[in-house]
């Protein structure tokens, strides 16, 4: 009994280590973090709860939110599953093929990350606009996407592409090609491979890449409100109404939506993380 | 092979409509009306004080958010706690949060009628629609961009060599100068390139802080918008071309960091992946 309990270390918060400064580079690091990110979003949280339950109710209920809240929500569904295809198709053409200009295309995958989104915005409005080129090819057909809905979509995906890619490509990189010549000298099939070997060992990192690129597209504002609508329940996002309500000082209509936001981004990556955590253990993975 | 070239053809069709197209439109656009029109757009003496506003910010929120990523490296890479976890996570916080709810935050801190708003008007301080404001917020949305990438390099790389030249009698600022810097360096790199694009080109989170006012408190990103929304586009892509080649330099760099570095930032970019 003593034995056990001599054996048993005393709890620490931090494993000994012959390295000196973990004291003031935590305290910088906490400080910084609570200075810069906690705090600002505690004393929005604050401030939420200071405006009582029925006043929140109040100001999320209304049909302009709520509308809002469904347009960048399916949106960002829409961009990121569309997105979830031609990430995949294009990170497995950018590692497993050689070509021309295969590796100029690679490094182009950042550009949405490193083009500011004021930039992406213009441009894309420019381009489909119904006199732009794209938007002269499409509208012929019937098809308008400045200015519709659609817009919001096609600058999500543009904003959101380089997630998928790069979440993705490492993955394929590591997959091992044995297996897949062994099923191929088996007599399976080109798509019995993809689907049966290479697909589910991708998955899992699909989903995360997928997770990222709605986080970003929700919380989006610059690229969007150029090329969107912006009328209110039918091309309206939700960071637009947040920065409407304080363009008109509603300092606690915009906190409520901010945290409803933050709510609902955080319930999404919940959810994608159980998600995971069950394609993780189904495939072994 | 027909598969490989269908899958090839789609994958260039992609990202030429997605990518090159409205790369290629803004430098079009801006030299719609030719190089003189242009270059005279460029030294417009708002678009001048838009360029200055761009670097002052960029000049303190990066070195800020380069000195956060060390320290956060340091004691997360090189120490073993608890709670590890949950600290990379919060630190990874603002990428997942809108760059405007970024700028509500400073409102709600510092604006009139905000936590601080009585204090701040009565000592004569102004941050909201200010300078400090749009620093701030800049520094927020760009706060996880040094520490996420050396913190997965340096948890990689190790101990061994810190440890070895503590015993060997090394002070703790010898070892961070002489070791533990040049282990990490072109990691450091590759997150201040980054952090840098970012805070030059951000623009949901300062537009809400800003006062928006063109030739004084408009960053570049912000002088795009301004005059667009006042119709004059050959102006607004001028001004978006120089925030484009920004970019293109960000990515030539980015693609020369990876290809001489590859195997240390590879290491960076499987942790990231799974």
């Amino acid at each position: 009994m003593s034995a056990t309990l001599q054996a048993r270390p005393s709890w620490r918060w931090v494993q000994p280590s012959i390295l000196p400064g973990f004291a003031p580079s935590m305290a910088i690091t906490l400080i910084w973090l609570g200075v810069i990110v906690i705090g600002p979003l505690g004393v929005m949280l604050w401030f939420t709860a200071g405006m009582g339950w029925e006043a929140f109710l109040g100001v999320i209920t209304q049909p302009r939110v709520l509308g809002d809240l469904w347009v960048s929500l399916s949106s960002a569904l829409y961009a990121s599953t569309i997105n979830a295809g031609f990430g995949l198709l294009v990170a497995w053409v950018l590692t497993r093929y050689e070509f021309p200009g295969r590796r100029f295309a690679d490094a182009m995958i950042d550009l949405p990350f490193a083009l500011p989104t004021a930039v992406a915005g213009i441009a894309l409005s420019t381009l489909y606009a119904p006199t732009g080129w794209i938007g002269a090819v499409l509208a012929p057909l019937g098809i308008q996407i400045a200015f519709q809905p659609a817009g919001i979509v096609v600058a999500m995906m543009f904003i959101s592409l380089p997630f998928i890619v790069r979440t993705v490509q490492p993955v394929i990189q590591d997959l091992e090609v044995e297996q897949e010549e062994a099923a191929s000298l088996m007599g399976a099939t080109p798509l019995q491979i993809f689907l049966r070997i290479s697909l589910p060992a991708i998955i899992p990192s699909l989903l995360t890449g997928f997770a990222l690129a709605l986080a970003r597209c929700l919380g989006e504002y610059g690229s969007i409100i150029f090329i969107a609508g912006n009328k209110p329940m039918i091309s309206e996002i939700v960071p637009l109404l947040i920065v409407a309500q304080l363009d008109q000082f509603d300092y606690q209509g915009a906190t409520a939506i901010g945290t409803l936001m933050l709510g609902v981004s955080f319930l999404l990556l919940l959810a994608i993380n159980l998600l995971q955590a069950w394609v993780r253990r189904r495939h072994g993975g | 092979m027909a598969v490989k070239y269908t899958l090839i053809g789609i994958a260039v069709a992609f990202l030429t409509l997605f990518l090159m197209f409205p790369l290629a439109i803004v430098f079009g656009e801006a030299l719609s009306a030719g190089a003189s029109a242009y270059f005279s757009s460029l030294t417009d003496p708002s678009v001048i004080t838009a360029i200055q506003l761009t670097l002052i910010i960029a000049a303190i929120a990066v070195p800020a958010n380069l000195i956060f990523g060390v320290c956060a490296s340091w004691c997360i890479a090189r120490f073993d706690f608890a709670g590890r976890n949950v600290l990379i996570t919060l630190i990874d916080l603002p990428f997942s949060i809108s760059p405007v709810i970024a700028g509500l935050l400073e409102v709600l801190l510092f604006g009139l009628n905000g936590l601080f708003g009585t204090w701040l008007s009565n000592h004569n301080i102004q941050i909201i629609f200010a300078l400090p404001g749009m620093v701030i917020a800049t520094i927020f949305v760009t706060f996880p961009f040094v520490a996420r990438e050396v913190i997965p390099l340096a948890q990689e790389q190790g101990n061994d060599e810190e440890e070895a030249a503590v015993t060997l009698g090394a002070s703790g600022l010898q070892i961070f100068w002489r070791v533990s810097l040049p282990k990490i360096r072109w990691g450091l790199f590759y997150g201040v390139l980054l952090c840098n694009a970012r805070a030059m080109g951000e623009f949901g989170a300062v537009s809400v802080v800003s006062g928006k006012v063109f030739g004084e408190t408009d960053t570049l990103s912000l002088a795009v918008e301004s005059l667009y929304e006042s119709y004059e586009t050959q102006a607004a892509f001028a001004v978006a071309s120089l925030l484009a080649m920004l970019a293109l330099v960000t990515l030539v760099l980015k693609a020369a960091l990876e290809w001489w570095h590859r195997d240390e930032l590879h290491a960076v970019r499987v942790r990231k992946a799974s």
